[in-house]
């Protein structure tokens, strides 16, 4: 290594470094001040305690929200496995022009402006007459779910040998067997996986849900926001631990099933 | 007309298995979203572009497009200058350092964006941690405000896009090929020629990618701004926003949405072949 190549190296672990301390910074922020007595916003805070988390209880609209939020990401995440896997089937096994665009079409919902995907679903149902707030959030939720299974899933089935199957057959075994004894177990992994993180994403989205929350039903971003904007105070960073939490065990889970070097495929 | 079909490939039973998903997908997505852009040029005679002309000619409106033009390309470049040099960390990396480093940029994309952006509000304040790192660093006299203000909105905005950027870098990083590399040290180019000439040829690709993610996810960020800005420094994305939510102003809102949408896309459009491009002749 010459004199250049070693000073290079050495930045870029610096910057990288730097990055990680960056990245976890909000993350690390949230924990101390849920922790922390003070309603001022102080770091490291005076004293430690755990009244915001008992605040928590007492705070109205929040535990209603958690609710609705946890329901619309199990239903939503849970439709969108099915229509996910399926269509994830098709593009991978079938033989039909155009599966690229069609794969790049139902990965889309990722890369638009969520604002617009939202307004552009508010007009649209308002005028098909689907008015109800709990059930607009489900149907517009299941869009948001779908890109996170479809892209795993394609992915998991073109690493899959088919031929698998056939041997499995060979060997004495009925299709379905094959399929529930070989296959299902080959692509769990990937298809749990796909299934937390658009739980996850279901669970956070907040510029579509914005549109099709009333008084009654709001999903858990839209009252955090809220809160946030009338009165902030360390309650909201101990609702926010409570998801940093979900999401470390939803890595934890994910580096078991497929590993981390898996989930950073992009 | 021939009666040859035009699709060639033979059907099969399979196919079928798409159509759940992408009849829900047409339905409630790509046809809205069909409809929104059409509303946007219909009036009340037919096809119009009257309340886009009437948009673009109001200067207020060109600094908001202005401001998230800027404020996009800022976050996009700060995050390119940390992300760049990460990502190749991450290819490096084994061990301990590569799962500190895997689950630091994991682990933020599955926290939502309000989380985040209520954590940079915390940060950002006068009392926050920057201000009081910057003033024991020497580097301000007194306590500084970046909450409302564009330098903290752009740290803010580059935090939660950050992953974007190292992800696809990373992705092209760890498919290269060292023997390159030795090669063009065994017939004598020095590092920096071999940096020009060989890594940086080959992570384009991945740099198209992760500055059309960033850019596009920064033009439309709506969170982010309500709580690192405030109202009073309108994007295209928070007025469209305000304008649905607060104002009920629909016209506007929808064709703010239009503008938009069509910058979105075209950032995306524009990366996928500049993509292919650098990728045909890297």
């Amino acid at each position: 290594m010459t004199r250049t190549e070693r000073a290079a190296a050495t930045a870029t672990w610096i910057i990288a470094g730097l990055a990680v301390v960056f990245l976890v910074t909000p993350l690390v922020v949230t924990l101390a001040v849920s922790f922390g007595s003070t309603a001022v916003f102080t770091l490291p805070p005076p004293e430690w305690s755990l009244r915001w988390y008992a605040k928590l209880s007492r705070t109205s609209g929040l535990l209603p929200s958690v609710l609705t939020s946890l329901q619309i990401a199990a239903l939503s995440t849970a439709i969108a496995l099915v229509l996910g896997a399926l269509c994830a089937i098709a593009l991978v096994r079938g033989r039909f022009a155009g599966r690229e665009a069609i794969a790049t079409f139902l990965v889309s919902p990722l890369m638009l402006p969520g604002l617009v995907i939202g307004i552009a679903m508010l007009q649209a149902f308002r005028e098909m007459g689907l008015r109800g707030a709990w059930l607009s959030l489900l149907v517009a939720h299941v869009v948001i779910a779908l890109p996170y299974v479809v892209r795993t899933v394609v992915g998991a089935l073109q690493l899959f040998d088919f031929a698998l199957i056939d041997a499995a057959r060979t060997l004495g075994c009925s299709y379905l067997d094959a399929v529930r004894k070989v296959m299902v177990p080959a692509l769990a992994p990937a298809f749990l996986t796909s299934g937390m993180f658009a739980f996850l994403a279901s669970m956070d989205n907040y510029p579509i849900s914005i549109f099709f929350t009333d008084a009654w039903t709001k999903t858990l971003p839209i009252q955090m926001l809220q809160y946030v904007e009338e009165s902030p105070d360390p309650t909201i960073a101990a609702i926010s631990s409570g998801l940093i939490l979900l999401a470390v065990i939803a890595l934890l889970i994910g580096d078991r099933l497929v590993g981390l070097k898996r989930l950073a495929d992009f | 007309m021939s009666a040859v079909p035009a699709r060639r490939a033979p059907f099969d039973r399979v196919s079928l298995l798409a159509l759940p998903a992408l009849g829900y997908l047409t339905l409630v997505y790509a046809l809205p979203i069909i409809w929104l852009l059409l509303r946007s040029v219909t009036g009340p005679h037919g096809f119009t572009l009257q309340p886009l002309a009437s948009f673009l000619s109001d200067p207020f409106n060109w600094r908001v497009i202005g401001n998230t033009l800027k404020i996009a390309g800022l976050v996009t470049l700060v995050c390119l200058v940390i992300g760049y040099p990460t990502a190749f960390a991450l290819a490096w990396s084994r061990g301990w350092a590569q799962v500190v480093l895997l689950s630091a940029i994991i682990l933020p994309l599955s926290v939502g964006v309000v989380v985040k952006a209520f954590a940079w509000q915390i940060v950002l304040r006068r009392d926050g941690v920057v201000s009081s790192a910057l003033t024991t660093l020497g580097l301000a006299e007194e306590p500084v405000r970046l909450l409302f203000t564009e330098t903290g909105l752009v740290l803010g905005a580059a935090n939660v896009f950050l992953p974007f950027m190292i992800l696809p870098i990373y992705s092209v990083v760890k498919l290269i090929d060292a023997r390159l590399l030795e090669a063009g040290a065994t017939l004598g180019a020095g590092p920096l020629y071999r940096f020009h000439r060989i890594t940086l040829p080959l992570t384009m690709p991945g740099v198209v990618t992760g500055i059309a993610f960033v850019f596009s996810l920064s033009v439309s960020m709506f969170v982010i701004p309500s709580l690192l800005i405030g109202d009073r420094y309108q994007t295209l994305a928070t007025l469209t926003g305000r304008s649905f939510l607060l104002m009920r102003n629909e016209q506007l809102g929808s064709t703010t949405a239009t503008v938009l949408l069509v910058l979105a896309v075209s950032v995306v459009v524009a990366a996928a072949l500049v993509a292919r491009r650098v990728g045909r002749s890297g």
